[in-house]
């Protein structure tokens, strides 16, 4: 299985993410933004920092660099992607998910490990986990508040498209959402960070179950 | 040509900065402060005769999140 990882200046959390995704199986190349090609992988990773600086808004700027481009063409082929906190909020900026997020609404950067509920399984992103698992995952943002208006979280909420939900609403986001999946199941966006739970160091390994099942969908395909 | 443009965030998104503004307002003793929406001004110099159509390209596909935000251009 192969695996990319999106680089933007100010991106902080792609090694955590190479590590990662390496550990549960990925030959992981790194990408720079102003690469307009994709090597031929499976999986894409966006992963977590502050792009451009936040500059604008958070992602806005990342989902218009050259690589992004290609994203957005290897989405549309029914390549799998994977977008974690500045990577969510990039996926939401290239429309490749909807939605959009927002400060949070109390206004603090908030960084600490938060209690999730799987809210649907049936997704490769999901599968390892039973709908329904209360798991616990770090989060770290200050723009985490999921919103989308009323129809579109309805559509999603009715088509099981809300992969993950806040136990504790820590940010104001809509509906509890903390991650999305899009139409073919096949892009999850999610504010809380997998890779930060990933390997016995880390005290916490809810987070390896979504790589493990992944390797194992894409090594059964 | 210089144009303005600004970009708020759609009525009926919650703006919890503007909301801690009015908060601190209150602090300070101003009554009477019901609401505070705070935005974004980018102020572009462009090649003269730039058309509006396009400056409304920019807000579209960059300058503004159409999901959470509206825009308004002002040619200066």
């Amino acid at each position: 299985m192969k695996a990319a990882v999106t680089v933007f200046p100010g991106s902080n959390c792609d090694r955590d993410m190479k590590i990662a995704l390496e550990r549960a199986g990925f030959d992981v190349a790194m990408v720079w933004h102003k690469d307009d090609q994709l090597p031929d992988v499976d999986l894409v990773a966006v992963p977590g920092g502050f792009s451009f600086g936040d500059y604008l808004r958070c992602g806005a700027i990342a989902a218009k660099a050259p690589i992004c481009r290609a994203l957005a063409a290897h989405a549309e082929r029914g390549g799998y992607v994977l977008g974690v906190c500045n990577g969510f909020q990039v996926l939401t900026e290239t429309g490749l998910l909807p939605g959009a997020l927002l400060r949070n609404a109390g206004l603090k950067y908030i960084c600490r490990t938060a209690p999730l509920v799987v809210a649907e399984s049936q997704s490769v992103f999901t599968r390892g986990y039973g709908a329904g698992d209360e798991i616990a995952l770090p989060i770290a943002h200050h723009d985490g508040n999921y919103f989308a208006d009323d129809a579109t979280l309805d559509a999603l909420e009715g088509a099981g498209r809300v992969a993950f939900r806040y136990g504790a609403n820590p940010n104001g986001s809509a509906r509890d959402i903390a991650g999305i999946l899009s139409e073919n199941r096949r892009v999850l966006g999610m504010m809380p960070h997998p890779e930060r739970a990933a390997e016995t160091a880390h005290g916490n390994e809810d987070g390896a179950r979504l790589f493990a099942h992944l390797t194992q969908v894409l090594a059964d395909a | 040509m210089k144009a303005r443009v600004h970009v708020m965030l759609k009525t009926g998104v919650l703006d919890p900065q503007g909301e801690a503004v009015r908060h601190a307002l209150g602090a300070l003793g101003f009554e009477g402060v019901n609401g505070v929406r705070q935005g974004k001004v980018i102020e572009l110099d462009l090649a003269d005769g730039t058309k509006e159509p396009q400056i409304a390209q920019m807000c579209e596909k960059l300058l503004a999140n159409t999901v959470i935000e509206s825009y308004r251009i002002e040619l200066l």
